[in-house]
This record gives C-alpha cells, sequence and structure tokens, in this order.
C-alpha cells in the first residue's frame, strides 16, 4: 500500500511545481489509463469539464463510458459505484461537496462500509469516492461545511485528506488498489495552490507526516488546516518556540503511533481542525492522546477548532467561524504559559 | 462539443399575440420582469468588483416565469425557491434594497448577511428560502402544505425547481407524499434545458417532465415559460385547481437561462448561437413589442419604466452600500432560539 512512507518534503532529487488541480486530475489520469476498470462517475465530470475542472478532457480522452455524467442523483449513483465495485469495477465517484454527500450518506454508511462485514468476508466494495470539503469562498451553510470527522467515525471505511499536490497526486492510486471503500476529501481552499511535486512522489494512505520537525508543542491538523497552522508554526518559531506540525492525512484509521510520538517529544498538543468541536474529529485526537501519551503530557490538550455555527455568508463572520492563524499562535502560546 | 453533447433543441418562434390584461396588470408584469432583470445586471457587475462574493446564479432570461406565478398567488400562501431566487424574492415582496444588503453581506440584508444569495429568507411575506441543496425544499413545501390542511388554512405552497432537481429521489417522494396526503403544492418546474453543464436529454431517460408528476397522479401542464402572458395565465388556472381541489400540481415552464450557471462556468457545453437563438424569445424584449403593437406602451413609457427600475437600483446599492456589517461577537446568535431567561443562543 506505502510506495515509501512518512517521507518528507523536499528531500527527493527533482520537483516539478504543479497545482492541487493538477495534482487530481494526473492522479485520475493515471489511473484511468492503468487499470480499465477505473473510471469516474459524477455531476459534470464530462460535458463540464468538471465541476472543478478536474477531469477537463477526460471525456475526450476516455470516452463516455468511463467518463459518466451523472442526472443529479447522489444517492444513486454513488450506490451505483458501491454496486460496480462489488462487481468488478474500480470506480472513482466524484461527489460534488460533502455537503451534497449528505443525499448519499446511505449507501456510503449502510452498504458500502458494511458489506464485507454484513457477508462475513465474502464481499468487499473497492469504491473511491472523492469530494471537496471546507469553507473560506463564502459559499455559505449549504456549501461550507467540514464533515470528515463523520467519516472518520465509520468502521469499514479509510477516509483520506491529502493537503499537499504530492498527497493529491499520490494517493489516488493505492486508494483504488485498496480492497475497501475509501472516501477522500479535497480541501476546496487549496485547489489553486501551487505546491512541489517531488520525482518520484510518495504514495501513502495509512500514515501521519510530520510537515516540520519541533521539540516545544505539536501542532497536529489535516486538509485545509494544514497551511494555517505552518503559518502558525513560523510565527510561532520568531517569538521562539519551535512546533512540530503534523499532518494526518489519514483521518480513518488514524495513526495514532505518529501523534503520540511526536506528543511524547513535544509534551504538548494544539488540535487544529475545521469541523466543529463537540463530538468532532479533534475530540477523537484529544481523547487519543490522553489515553496513549497521557504521562507525557505537561498539559491537557487544546483544540482549536470551526465555531459550532453553521457557516455564514458575511465573509469576516465566515472568517471569525475558522481556525485562524492568531488562533492557532494564541493556543499555543498559551500551552507554553507565555502571553506574548 | 463533444461527440456525446445533445443535439440542439429546436427554438421556437418567439411569443405573439395580444395581451389579454388591463393595463395595469399587464404593465405590472412589465416592471416585474424589469426589476429583476436591471437588479440582476447590477449583481453581476457587483460581482465583477467585489462587493458580492460566494455564488451568484443569475436569472435573465427565465423572468417571465417568477413574474407569471408571482401575481397567481395570494400573500397567506407560501413560497419556496433555489439558489437562483433573487428574482422570486422580489416579486413576491422583500424589497430591493433588502436583497442587495444580504449579497453585500450586511446586517440590513434578508437574512442578515448570514444566507446570501443563495439564501434569501423572509418570514413576513411567507418566503422559505434560498435553497441551495437542489432538491431539498421539495419536502419542505409538502411539509408546509401538510401544516395548513392540518391547521384548516386556506393557502397554498408554490416551490420553484429547476429540471435537474427532478433525478433526485426528493423530487419523486415528495410527489408521491403530496398526492397521497392530497395536499395543496403548486409544484412550478423551471425548465431552462440545462442542470449546470448537464442537458436535460443527457439525464433524464423520459425527456417528457410531465410524464413523471402525472404517474404519481398529480395533475400538469407545460407552458412556455418565455411568455408571461402564458405564465400567468396558466399560473391562475393552476393556483385556483390547488386551491379549490386541495391537492397538488404540477406546471413545467419551459425557458432558458441566458447567463452562465454560476460566475464560474466555462460554458463548454453549449454553444453560443444556441444561447443566441433563445435571446430571440427573451421574455421582456418580446412582451414590450406585445404591448406596443397593441398600444398599451409607447417607447416614451418603456424609457420612463425603464428609468424608474433603474432609479430603485441605484437606492438599492446605496442601501446596502451603507448597511453595516454584525458584529463578530454576534457570531453564535440564531443557531438556536436562546434559552428563556439567558439571551444567550448555546
Ligand atoms: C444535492 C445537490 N447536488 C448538486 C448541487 C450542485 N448544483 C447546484 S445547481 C446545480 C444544477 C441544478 O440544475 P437545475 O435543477 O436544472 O436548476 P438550474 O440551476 O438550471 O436553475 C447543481 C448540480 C447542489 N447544489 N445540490
Amino acid at each position: 500500500m506505502s510506495t515509501k512512507a512518512g517521507t518528507q518534503e523536499g528531500v527527493h532529487a527533482g520537483t516539478v511545481r504543479i497545482t492541487y488541480r493538477q495534482a487530481v486530475h494526473d492522479a485520475m489520469h493515471e489511473a484511468l489509463t492503468r487499470d480499465p476498470r477505473v473510471f469516474l462517475m459524477g455531476e459534470d465530470v464530462g460535458c463540464y469539464g468538471g465541476t472543478y475542472a478536474f477531469s477537463k478532457g477526460f471525456l475526450e480522452a476516455f470516452g463516455p463510458e468511463r467518463i459518466r455524467d451523472t442526472p443529479l442523483s447522489e444517492l444513486g449513483f454513488v450506490g451505483a459505484g458501491v454496486g460496480a465495485a462489488l462487481g468488478g469495477m474500480r470506480p472513482i465517484v466524484e461527489v460534488m461537496t460533502v455537503n451534497f454527500s449528505l443525499l448519499a450518506l446511505d449507501q456510503i454508511v449502510n452498504n458500502a462500509a458494511l458489506y464485507r462485514h454484513m457477508s462475513g468476508g465474502q464481499f468487499s466494495v473497492p469504491l473511491v469516492v472523492r469530494m471537496a470539503t471546507g469553507a473560506g469562498r463564502q459559499l455559505a451553510a449549504q456549501h461550507s461545511h467540514s464533515l470528515e470527522g463523520w467519516y472518520a467515525h465509520i468502521p469499514g471505511i479509510r477516509v483520506l485528506a491529502p493537503a499537499t499536490v504530492e498527497d493529491a497526486r499520490g494517493m489516488l492510486w493505492p486508494a483504488l488498489l485498496d480492497p475497501d471503500p475509501v472516501v477522500i476529501f479535497e480541501h476546496a481552499q487549496l485547489f489553486n495552490m501551487e505546491g512541489d511535486l517531488p520525482q518520484p512522489f510518495t504514495a501513502d494512505i495509512e500514515h501521519a507526516i510530520v510537515r516540520r520537525e519541533g521539540s516545544d508543542v505539536s501542532l497536529i491538523t489535516s486538509g485545509g488546516s494544514l497551511w494555517k497552522t505552518l503559518d502558525a508554526a513560523v510565527q510561532l518559531a520568531t517569538a521562539g518556540i519551535s512546533a512540530e506540525v503534523v499532518d494526518l492525512r489519514v483521518l480513518r484509521p488514524l495513526d495514532l503511533p505518529t501523534v503520540a510520538a511526536s506528543v511524547r517529544k513535544t509534551h504538548r498538543a494544539v488540535i487544529v481542525d475545521e469541523g466543529w468541536r463537540t463530538g468532532g474529529l479533534s475530540a477523537e485526537i484529544a481523547a487519543s492522546i490522553t489515553e496513549h501519551a497521557f504521562f507525557d503530557l505537561d498539559a491537557p490538550p487544546v483544540r482549536v477548532c470551526g465555531a459550532e455555527v453553521p457557516i455564514p455568508y458575511a465573509k469576516h463572520l465566515e472568517d471569525a467561524a475558522l481556525p485562524q492563524v492568531p488562533q492557532i499562535v494564541a493556543a499555543a502560546m498559551q500551552l507554553m504559559g507565555r502571553t506574548r | 462539443m463533444s461527440d456525446t453533447a445533445t443535439t440542439p433543441n429546436p427554438v421556437p418562434d418567439p411569443p405573439t399575440g395580444p395581451v389579454p390584461f388591463d393595463r395595469e396588470l399587464a404593465l405590472g408584469l412589465l416592471h416585474d420582469m424589469l426589476r429583476v432583470r436591471r437588479m440582476e445586471e447590477k449583481c453581476a457587475e457587483l460581482y465583477g468588483s467585489g462587493s458580492i462574493r460566494g455564488f451568484l446564479h443569475l436569472y435573465i432570461g427565465e423572468e417571465a416565469v417568477a413574474a407569471g406565478v408571482m401575481r397567481a398567488l395570494r400573500p397567506e400562501d407560501n413560497i419556496l425557491a433555489t439558489y437562483r431566487e433573487h428574482g422570486h424574492a422580489l416579486l413576491r415582496g422583500v424589497s430591493m434594497a433588502a436583497i442587495m444588503a444580504e449579497m453585500f453581506g450586511k446586517q440590513e440584508g434578508c437574512s442578515r448577511g448570514r444566507g446570501g444569495s443563495m439564501h434569501l429568507f423572509d418570514a413576513a411575506t411567507h418566503f422559505y428560502g434560498g435553497n441551495a441543496i437542489v432538491g431539498g425544499a421539495l419536502p419542505l413545501a409538502v411539509g408546509l402544505a401538510l401544516a395548513a390542511k392540518m391547521q384548516g388554512r386556506q393557502c397554498i405552497t408554490a416551490c420553484f425547481f429547476g429540471e435537474g432537481a427532478m433525478a433526485e429521489g426528493a423530487f419523486h417522494e415528495s410527489m408521491n407524499l403530496a398526492a397521497l396526503w392530497e395536499l395543496p403544492v403548486l409544484f412550478c418546474c423551471e425548465n431552462n434545458r440545462y442542470a449546470m453543464g448537464t442537458a436535460l436529454d443527457r439525464s433524464e431517460s423520459q425527456t417528457d417532465l410531465t410524464a413523471k408528476a402525472a404517474s404519481y397522479r398529480v395533475a400538469t401542464e407545460t407552458v412556455d415559460g418565455m411568455d408571461v402572458v402564458a405564465v400567468h395565465e396558466a399560473a391562475q388556472r393552476a393556483a385556483a385547481f390547488v386551491r379549490d381541489s386541495g391537492s397538488p400540481m404540477f406546471v413545467e415552464f419551459q425557458t432558458y437561462r441566458f447567463r452562465a450557471h454560476s460566475m464560474f462556468d466555462p460554458e463548454l457545453y453549449r454553444d453560443r448561437a444556441e444561447v443566441e437563438a433563445w435571446k430571440t424569445r427573451g421574455p421582456i424584449h418580446t412582451y414590450t413589442a406585445r404591448l406596443k403593437a397593441q398600444g398599451l406602451l409607447t417607447e416614451a413609457d418603456f424609457l420612463a419604466l425603464d428609468d424608474a427600475v433603474g432609479a430603485e437600483v441605484r437606492r438599492a446599492v446605496a442601501f446596502a452600500e451603507a448597511g453595516t456589517w454584525e458584529p463578530v461577537a454576534d457570531l453564535a446568535r440564531d443557531v438556536c432560539t436562546p434559552a428563556p431567561g439567558t439571551g444567550d443562543a448555546s
């Protein structure tokens, strides 16, 4: 599954500069080229060129059999993806946003995640569902939520949150090789982001990764919050605080050894999650840290989460509803017993 | 376009013929359509300059539908719409100023700046949004009608949705419930032929939309949605049917969107020529010509009306610009109803 686990960015010989959008495009292109069982379906993936242009040119390259525009029938086509996977295909199903995936939740939770277990191991569902997630574009409450934590609650599925161009490029193929369903969350704020894609790139869907080494405090995050957290680490460094940044990458099953190792080193943890605090992914991380590294902690874990409100439209309110760099910095400072 | 693209739909002739309404109604419908058009043209401009953000789905080209239907409804009726609802909100009676302020994100907006373009709400006019989940409003319409019926209130519930929504389970479940329980819902399907980039015949095995509704034993009608006269007459018939029978009705308004799906749409899925052909059926200029031919309107009248609308748009923008930002301290407001005596939302 993992070709080169836990590799640090930047240690490779060569890199190519690409956007996250291009990385997702290239990953799908590779998969469609490598395996005739792979096909892509979703709303506007074909004629329109992909809602976010991830599949631009695919219809021409692979034809309408394999680049399937679907009607607005999330329950139907996600469920059809489950069935096609059972039937021997390797579907990539694109759902426009996590909010719309709620219409298909039944098929993901009641079928995809359960088939293996319910059938006593006779059937598995090698399905990949990709969806956009997250806020920051003033799309208001019905288009902006981060429900990764809900999906991470479900046994039977693997949940990925690629935050770098390398992970966006590398994670899809091993996800397709996984005999069980994989849900991939792509944060909409990252699509235009450029990054350096190492050659060769890694393809790891099992491990969290330390994105920045540090010794005073562990900042644990994933997805769209990674970049804010890395910015916060830079600011903390100027204040003399050495922050380590852990990118979870795999939200289920969680790579607790990597998280615990970081906390054992720094003795302090700040968890940054765009999702809501109550019952969220951040709660799981905090609980796991206290379970696995309690006696290594110098202070209780601290959480910086999305405010417990539906995401408002007005920009200043949306900004206030999301974890931001100053809050992450303040939380780490507080944990260090520093006021400034 | 690719080989999978649909064959271009033949474009029917522009609507013609006499306008069978008194002058007040005849000019009122024109005024309605102009208000929506000019407001939205301004919105597009303001989107370009950054005052309006997020998604912005323009109704330009489809104005005859909201104009013709709204005037067939009564103040006590309920209305639900999609994210393409600026026109519906305006013609239902939400002020242009409150709509514009909402799109600016100001607290003077009709949803306090929380909703933006896709979530216009107004309790006073029974305008239940502004729903950005395709098909999301259809079950709510059933429930509002159910509540009215159970409480013996004489009102109907009008629900607007695009033809794309008819592929969702919510459409089918709602049709069945409304028919099964005999609920007064007026289902207004705005068939503009594309759901984002997906043409109707690429998303529906049965492209006769009325056949779907009819299969649930719901009464149906198909109307030229570019012809405000036909729309208003059909809406009056349909509203009367729903009101009198207490049963649902499905009306398909065949229309066309002149602009992109939203502001991010490169429009790779349809030919420019098709859009231009449909513009010959534009609801405002064809109707204006008919009014003039009939002597109900002169060019001077039109210019005066358009000037008045322009002034209303300018006032609305000024109101929005002068609007204020809700304090960040109020962020958690209106998540739940404040507990009695605490003044607190949590
Ligand atoms: C459940 C759901 N799926 C997908 C979307 C994204 N989306 C928004 S509008 C739209 C097209 C809808 O087409 P139609 O219902 O015909 O209405 P129109 O936009 O043409 O007015 C799509 C796919 C959504 N908002 N909700």
